[in-house]
């Protein structure tokens, strides 16, 4: 993998307009959860990195045990050079906004991404913009692919970083959320904490 | 504190409109009596705070209260799933527009009350100007609205034309905010006050409970405007004080109306009371000391048998007023008291009585308040008939204080005194009442309801809340504002003179500072008066 293309990380395989699915470039080279990603050259969709999976290329032959007489899990890979080939790094990222001419827009996107289209993870600047409003939230609680509160928590604790005053912005996304769980007092309150620990 | 504090959410003509707090505004900040104003759609509402509560969102937030033991927490929890909630009495509107007309009429009982979401905030020192008017010629600056540095002036011309009543348990400063009425009715209208004072407070000085220290009475502020006569020369001269005129009663200026209104006080029985009358036809004019000089026991019998009264009765009325004879300022047969204080009132001075040491004595107070009253009022009346083709001859209007109100205002009595006729009766004559009490809970109801104006410190029984919030709409809400308030220097005012219920804070009494605000000028004023005087006069030396 070139170094040329800076910041590719994977390429789409599966998409519909709320989610999709990208393949990593190199196995377990994926974003982390919660990453901030774009898919796709025009309009490009901007989604959130909901799970990270590596599984079988074969969804028949399961990988099975193969370090029994190695010292390392370094040296399984090294003595079984084939199992980059056999394996695979997948991401899905939910869909929370996509680039416009008119500029960023923080709801679906009209047209999912194309197959193949690649995916880039975003930049710090990217990033501060995207999250400076707290609009993302409802899609993210509702989010149909991983667990919601986790997600949340680790995108918030990201874009906090790229925000001048981190400590405040994480209460206004607290005070953002509280609405969105009345009646969900505990859910909340799970929440807040994985946003601080 | 100033700014926007939340919006309405909620509420009702009734029961007052609810306010969301904003994320940020605490409920410790607001106090029940704050002065708010809503912005509406058209109109400005102003109102005040009733009531403060904590809600949350979630019901859930009673039995599983989240982790607050961690800051973070409960900063976000604050003011969205938890928030406070205050009620606010939307009490006055004002149009909201540029149309100069709909802003002359100043504000109107509010009949209606704001949308959904109308702003709240603090009411602003320019709120309390329109609402209550600028301190002017006919303003008196009273005290503050509560957490406020805004002044708050009261209409004189307007409270002196009906009743009024200052009322706290002792200790809360009635007697330093009655004060300041009298000083404000002297300064800010036309109308003169005579006060029956009981304790020594208005006339020359005054003391403040808390501190012990000496404040200045009314003569010393006010000394070309002001007379203090006095019952109890004595007293005066210990103090150092010269009185303008001292008060003497003649036997003969007692009438038996004014020893019925004794019959408490001396623990009269009905008959005993009645007989008065019987004495009155029997002896005329000098009954009181034809009736005193029959000495011992058989004379009284013999006067008891020729007259056809009651003997028991008799005597035990002949021991109980034989007191009076005892009262050095009861003296003789004619005196000019009355007319000295009449002629005083119509050159507009205003007359301070002092009791002296007969003001602990309740029967002397009575009897002379009472008997004094009876024939001003009466002059009054003459003086308001024959003016009643020229208005402009009208008697100067004339505010009579009087304390401890609930001992000679009962509901038994309240009919036959004068006081009860005057509360009742209004300005027809040109003459009200300031009532300065700390049980009003003893004043008679129908004289309670008929005060236009009230202003009271704090109460503490029910009986007495109660009875000084008879007759006011919404005096629930009320209630609750006055239960609360200081102990000192607060007091909840409603009524004729003020276009809404305000809780102030008195302003300050006491201060050289304070005199000087009242405009009063010490020596070294009067120095550099005479010295501007002189270089006016003659060219500067």
């Amino acid at each position: 993998m070139s170094e040329l293309i800076a910041g590719r990380i994977g390429e789409i395989v599966e998409a519909t307009t709320a989610a999709f699915t990208a393949r990593c470039h190199e196995l377990y080279v994926a974003p982390a959860l919660g990453t901030l990603v774009r898919a796709g050259d025009n309009n490009p969709v901007l989604g959130i990195v909901a799970e990270v999976r590596t599984q079988s290329l074969d969804p028949s032959r399961r990988p099975i045990a193969m370090g029994v007489d190695e010292e390392t899990e370094e040296a399984v890979y090294e003595h079984n050079p084939q199992l980059n080939r056999l394996l695979s790094t997948e991401f899905q990222a939910i869909v929370v906004g996509y680039e416009s001419e008119s500029g960023l827009k923080r709801h679906l996107s009209p047209f999912p991404p194309r197959i193949h289209s690649f995916v880039y993870e975003c930049g710090r600047d990217r990033l501060r913009e995207f999250s400076s409003s707290y609009e993302f939230l409802p899609s993210l609680l509702n989010s149909p692919i991983g667990p919601q509160d986790e997600l949340i928590a680790a995108f918030l604790r990201y874009s906090s970083l790229t925000q001048e005053d981190a400590q405040a912005y994480l209460v206004g996304a607290g005070k953002a959320l509280a609405p969105l769980l009345i009646g969900q007092i505990q859910r909340l309150n799970n929440i807040l904490i994985r946003l601080i620990s | 504190m100033t700014g926007r504090l939340g919006m309405v959410v909620a509420g009702s003509l009734t029961e007052g409109v609810q306010i969301r707090l904003d994320v940020g505004i605490s409920t410790e900040t607001i106090k029940v009596g704050t002065f708010v104003s809503i912005q509406g759609g058209k109109f400005r509402f102003f109102g005040q705070v009733t009531g403060v509560a904590l809600e949350a969102a979630d019901m859930s937030l009673r039995g599983v209260p989240p982790d607050v033991s961690n800051p973070f927490i409960e900063q976000v929890i604050s003011g969205t799933t938890a928030f406070g909630m205050i009620t606010v009495e939307p009490m006055l509107v004002i149009a909201d527009s540029d149309d100069p007309a709909a802003v002359l009429d100043g504000p109107q009982p509010a009949k209606t009350i704001p949308p959904h979401f109308a702003q709240v905030s603090i009411a602003t020192e320019n709120d309390i100007e329109i609402v209550f008017g600028e301190e002017d010629e006919e303003h008196f600056y009273i005290g503050t609205p509560l957490d406020m540095e805004t002044r708050l002036a009261l209409n004189i011309p307007e409270l002196v034309t009906r009743s009024n009543g200052v009322f706290g348990k002792s200790g809360t400063g009635k007697t330093f905010l009655a004060r300041l009425l009298l000083i404000g009715i002297l300064q800010k209208s036309n109308a003169v006050n005579l006060v029956f004072d009981m304790h020594g407070e208005y006339g020359w000085k005054g003391s403040s409970e808390g501190t012990g220290r000496e404040v200045k009475g009314l003569k010393q502020l006010f000394s070309s405007r002001v007379a203090v006569f006095t019952l109890d020369e004595e007293s005066s001269r210990r103090r150092g004080l010269a009185p303008d005129y001292v008060v003497r009663i003649g036997y003969q200026e007692i009438e038996p109306e004014d020893i019925q209104i004794l019959r408490e006080t001396l623990s009269l029985s009905d008959v005993a009371a009645d007989a008065v009358y019987s004495l009155h036809r029997h002896f005329g004019r000098n009954w009181l000391q034809d009736f005193l000089s029959h000495k011992g026991r058989e004379g009284v019998r013999d006067l008891a048998d020729s007259i056809g009264v009651n003997s028991t009765a008799l005597s035990s009325l002949h021991n109980r007023l034989s007191r009076l004879e005892r009262l050095p300022f009861i003296e003789g047969s004619g005196h000019d008291s009355l007319n000295q204080i009449l002629r005083y009132l119509e050159r507009g001075m205003h007359v301070v009585l002092e009791f002296g040491r007969y003001g602990n004595d309740l029967a002397s107070y009575i009897l002379v308040a009472n008997l004094l009253t009876r024939r001003i009022h009466e002059r009054y009346m003459q003086m308001s008939e024959q003016a009643s083709d020229d208005p402009s001859r009208q008697p100067r209007p004339l505010v009579i204080t009087i304390e401890e109100a609930h001992k000679f205002l009962t509901p038994s009595v309240a009919d036959q005194t004068i006081f009860g006729t005057i509360a009742r009766e209004d300005r027809k004559y040109n003459v009200t009442l300031m009532v300065v009490d700390q049980r009003p809970s003893g004043i008679d109801e129908e004289v309670m309801s008929q005060l236009g104006t009230k202003i009271t410190c704090l109460l503490d029984s029910e009986r007495d809340v109660d009875s000084v919030l008879t007759g006011r709409s919404g005096s629930r809400k009320l209630r609750d504002v006055l239960s609360r308030l200081e102990s000192k220097q607060q007091a909840l005012a409603f009524g004729h003179a003020l276009p809404m219920p305000v809780v102030i804070r008195t302003r300050n009494y006491g201060s050289l500072e304070s005199y000087k605000e009242l405009g009063f000028r010490d020596d070294a004023d009067s120095l550099s008066d005479i010295t501007q005087a002189r270089d006016d006069l003659f060219g500067p030396p």
